[in-house]
């Protein structure tokens, strides 16, 4: 039997050459029964907060009690995340590639009786395309996959992130392979450079000029240098990082194998947040198996080169992402970014050349090497070549992780991809970049999503979090929010960000609760050129570009806020206020029990009333009404 | 020697020195808070920026830590460099109001009230770092450090009791830009000490 | 603590006796016992060869040290943006009232610690609350209501004690 001969390899065989992985690749796949009837389940953090573990092991339980054959026995795979997060728990039934959604452990022994024993889909766990109403059968007919370009998230959803043969049977450290025994740094360095490969982590900065430079850096300076992975992905309602790390974490070690290849590193650091205990899991499992495997640490493939890679966890600080910040935290001191006139690629970590890219950028190296650049560069546009994973959020229907073509009109991934707004409108905004990022208006929906034109527009690509807003979303709130959350991560090193961002704040927190003044705008403008020409490092530089994008593009939103003492959306406590609409209300008396000061008064079956006197406006009423009956102005 | 303007007046300057070092050797003045000379500069006041400009981009940078270098043109005092040192004044008489050399610097440079209310009316620390500095690099000690982060960041002695590795040299209170260092003192000097310095 | 003694030793030689090392250690003892005592800190520093003041700043400086100890359980509630649009804030000011403490702190019957987190990146189930490392999907405050009674006649203790039966 094959199988047994792959058993005794993954046991006993260190891959001495590009033969040994190929070889075992071949029989990887021989082994394996394509006809062979396999349940993935994800178990992506989404999933398996929905409850993804307990479809696994009662579609498992079920299996068992079937009494099926043990030849015949379909295997059960849990994986990365697929990405379709809203619609989780996802079950795909392989060969046939049935695509179930939303599945709870009481469909387990409906799925084993149909669909494994019967070959028959499960028709009511189907996903149904909301505008057509048409049932859809497989994962590629689902225009949320079948509209993407899933080259970086190729493998998730499909390998099992903790066995590295899965990963080495779909074309895994080929790339290394390739690099290792057929190319030389410089050409390695060459090809990064050639493809137009540009820094996923924010700035966008030409990832083949950063090697060059360290190159050029090691050159005068000598060895040591090193490689660092950025895994410390802070931007609130981003999680594109954590999905590759999570779901495909031999992508990223091989990628930084070879970029440690490129420049001559014998030592690795992979800086993960501490809110991914999953990644930093499946990481550590990959690390150790890539050594049993020979391809990480002395001697790889055989080919004379060493190098070994350690796990750094973040101890929560966001501004850990920022490069001469993380560097003090690797060395074990706290977070506080160094004034920095000098490049990290030539004073970085301890203070020699260093290459930091961040999660998805490594990612990119294998494809880029393996395929070629010419391959890499004709995907996306010419100046942002290659694709780009967004972690599509908020008020949007299809909420997920999407892998689209740089280039591609915004609307294109919030409409077609993302499915819309919930609720059928237009969006209002979407805020891309995170904290350091701006608010892209409708009307602005046909931008380009590349590094160039985000900019452009004053907002940035950021790490890729696309944050969905809709009328009910209040602009001068998602600026309070954005200045809170920084103000908290500032080190409080230089004075305008440790000072200025609390006083923006404020001066925001005055238009919400109705007392800002017009002065108040031309201050926050002001103040906010301050921070962006006098704050040390990139937190307190950018932190004005959410407030600025949408003074710009949603004036009359703060107009309305100071002038009228409005909140248009429904969101500034102090000016709204909470009712019952009497026509809609049922009498049910949810609210009223649910309401913290029990100010809702009203008989069973009539129309209930809010004392607006004691109401603290928490909004629980309207969050429990299941008949929209509570209405806010 | 490197050669490059400032106000575009031609200076000269040894390779490895900081634009803020060339600026006080022609008597050129940029407002410092946090710089001194017998510590490693931190940068973190920012208001020795000063701008620098080339024929199609400018920028701001940090005087005391920017190296010199060739035919760089370093302007001191242009709309964005006040802009930025006004704010911080402002901010600075707020949050610091009691120190009369903040004030002092502020009225210099054309500010004399803030818009901000005071939150506490008797500090004067502003958090510049020199005495933690002086402390770890001079003293050899790192008796006292900044603390927490953020709006919460302060300077103090572990768990915020007094230490016995406090040699009350008094180095942090003489370097202090503002005085704060000597109210502070006895909270981070431990009382064993206090008394052995007293019965000296 | 001799008990605890030995098991503090076992963490410490788990890495070399370097400085850059005092990261891993506060994280590894945290783990182990849920907080960092004024005494393990300086066992730290004596094994890393960092001052006291350094590590007690780096402690400070990054959020997820503790230095006194938690509460039997630990809930926490994300305020990624995602979770802010969807309900996050109301979720806390509902966990506030009930618990009678505010966010970071711990009730005084060291029965619960509170707290909101960053962004956990579970954005497609926001607004999202973690009990004791399990997450919590799609938070209101009436499940919040549910999910505290199941966390068991604890709950009411508290609940009564504070009037919020």
């Amino acid at each position: 039997m094959p199988k047994e001969n792959v058993a005794i390899k993954s046991e006993n065989w260190r891959l001495n050459s590009h033969k040994d992985l190929n070889d075992l690749q071949k029989d990887i796949i021989e082994s394996r029964d394509p006809n062979r009837l396999e349940v993935v389940v994800c178990h992506g953090t989404g999933c398996i907060a929905n409850g993804s573990p307990k479809v696994s092991s009662a579609i498992r339980e079920s299996l068992l009690g079937a009494g099926i054959n043990v030849k015949l026995m379909p295997g059960i795979k849990t994986t990365g995340c697929h990405g379709f997060c809203s619609r989780g728990p996802l079950v795909i039934v392989r060969p046939h590639g049935f695509f179930y959604q939303r599945v709870t452990p009481k469909d387990a022994e409906e799925i084993v009786k149909k669909t494994l024993m019967e070959k028959q889909p499960v028709e009511r766990l189907l996903y149904k395309n909301p505008k057509t109403g048409k049932t859809i059968l497989t994962e590629k007919e689902i225009p949320f996959y079948s509209l993407q370009e899933r080259i970086v998230l190729h493998n998730i959803g499909k390998v099992d992130p903790t066995d590295i043969k899965d990963s080495i049977a779909s074309g895994g450290y080929q790339a290394l392979a390739k690099a290792l025994c057929s190319m030389s740094p410089e050409q390695v360095v060459k090809e990064v450079e050639k493809s137009g490969l540009r820094g996923r982590g924010g700035a966008g900065f030409p990832t083949g000029r950063k090697w060059r430079s360290a190159l050029k850096a090691i050159e005068k300076k000598g060895y040591p240098a090193y490689v660092v992975v950025n895994g410390d992905e802070g931007d609130p309602g981003a999680f594109m990082d954590r999905t590759i790390m999570e779901g495909d974490p031999h992508a990223v070690l091989e990628g930084l194998i070879i970029g440690a290849y490129a420049i001559g590193a014998k030592q690795g650091y992979l800086y993960v947040r501490a809110e991914y205990p999953l990644a930093i899991k499946h990481l550590e499992i990959a690390m150790e198996q890539a050594r049993e495997y020979g391809l990480l640490g002395e001697n790889i493939l055989n080919t004379g080169f060493s190098f070994d890679a350690r796990i750094n966890r973040g101890a929560g600080a966001f501004v850990c992402g920022e490069s001469t910040a993380l560097f003090t935290s690797i060395e074990g001191k706290a977070g506080n970014p160094r004034p920095k006139y000098v490049r990290s690629v030539e004073e970085g970590l301890w203070g020699k050349p260093t290459v930091l890219n961040n999660v998805e950028t490594w990612a990119n190296i294998p494809l880029v090497i393996e395929k070629g650049a010419d391959w890499y560069s004709k995907i996306g546009v010419p100046k942002s070549t290659g694709t780009k994973v967004f972690s599509l959020v908020g008020k949007v229907n299809n909420v997920g992780l999407v892998e689209v073509p740089m280039g591609i009109p915004l609307v294109k991934i919030i409409e077609d991809i993302g499915g819309g707004v919930i609720g059928g409108e237009n969006f209002k905004a979407v805020q891309t970049g995170g904290p350091s990022g701006g608010c892209i208006p409708y009307s602005l929906k046909d931008t380009p999503v590349d590094f160039d034109s985000l900019t452009k527009v004053g907002s940035m690509m950021g790490s890729g979090g696309m944050i969905v807003m809709d009328k009910h979303d209040c602009v001068v709130d998602i600026g309070r929010y954005f200045l809170r959350f920084l103000e908290e991560e500032s080190c409080g090193k230089c004075i305008p960000c440790r000072l200025g961002l609390i006083r923006m704040r404020k001066i925001l927190d005055g238009f919400s609760s109705g007392t800002g003044t017009k002065q108040d705008i031309d201050d926050l403008i002001s103040l906010s050129q301050a921070l962006q020409d006098g704050a040390l490092c990139a937190l307190g530089s950018s932190a004005p570009n959410p407030i600025l994008t949408t003074l710009k593009y949603f004036n009359n939103e703060y107009l309305s806020h100071i002038e009228n003492h409005k909140c248009p959306a429904g969101v500034c406590k102090e000016l709204i206020t909470y009712s019952i609409n009497a026509d809609k209300c049922t009498g049910c008396r949810s609210c009223a029990r649910q309401c913290p000061k029990q100010c809702i008064s009203g008989d069973k079956k009539k129309p209930h009333v809010i004392n607006t006197e004691n109401c603290i406006r928490c909004g629980i009423c309207m969050e429990t009404c299941k008949f929209e009956a509570v209405i806010v102005s | 020697m490197i050669k490059f303007k400032i106000n575009d007046k031609e200076v000269q300057a040894r390779s490895g020195w900081t634009v803020l070092e060339t600026a006080r050797q022609y008597g050129i003045e940029i407002p410092t808070l946090c710089f001194h000379e017998s510590v490693a500069s931190s940068g973190a006041c920012r208001l020795c920026m000063v701008e620098l400009r080339e024929e199609n981009w400018s920028k701001l940078v940090a005087s005391c830590i920017y190296p010199v270098s060739e035919g760089i043109n370093v302007y001191t005092e242009t709309e964005r460099v006040q802009n930025v040192r006004r704010w911080i004044f402002e901010m600075l008489l707020s949050e610091c109001p009691s120190s009369k050399e903040v004030k002092e610097m502020a009225k210099k440079y054309g500010v004399f009230k803030t818009r901000f209310p005071v939150q506490n009316p008797n500090e004067s620390c502003m958090l510049c770092g020199l005495c933690t500095r002086v402390c770890e690099e001079v003293v050899g000690l790192s008796a006292i450090a900044t603390l927490d982060r953020g709006v919460h960041k302060k300077v103090g002695a572990p768990f915020l009791r007094p230490t016995e590795v406090c040699v009350a040299c008094g180095c942090c209170v003489t370097i202090c830009p503002t005085n704060a260092m000597r109210s502070r003192i006895d909270s981070v000097r431990s009382n064993t000490k206090m008394q052995l310095a007293k019965a000296a | 603590m001799n008990i605890e003694g030995v098991k503090i030793s076992e963490i410490l030689e788990r890495y070399p006796a370097k400085p850059e090392y005092l990261i891993f250690l506060l994280q590894d003892i945290q783990k182990q016992y849920g907080f960092i005592s004024s005494e393990t800190m300086e066992q730290i520093c004596d094994r890393t060869g960092v001052p006291l003041t350094q590590a007690y700043s780096v402690a400070t400086f990054y959020q997820s040290f503790r230095l006194e100890p938690k509460g039997e359980h630990e809930i926490k509630v994300c305020l990624g943006t995602a979770c802010h649009l969807k309900g996050g804030p109301r979720i806390v000011n509902e966990l506030e009232r009930r618990l009678g403490v505010k966010a970071g702190e711990t009730t005084s019957d060291m029965k619960f610690t509170f707290d909101t987190v960053n962004c956990l990146g579970a954005c497609a189930i926001a607004p999202v609350i973690v009990i004791d490392e399990e997450y919590h999907p799609n938070m209101t405050a009436q499940k919040l209501e549910k999910q505290i009674k199941t966390l068991g006649q604890d709950m009411t203790e508290v609940s009564e004690v504070l009037g919020h039966a």
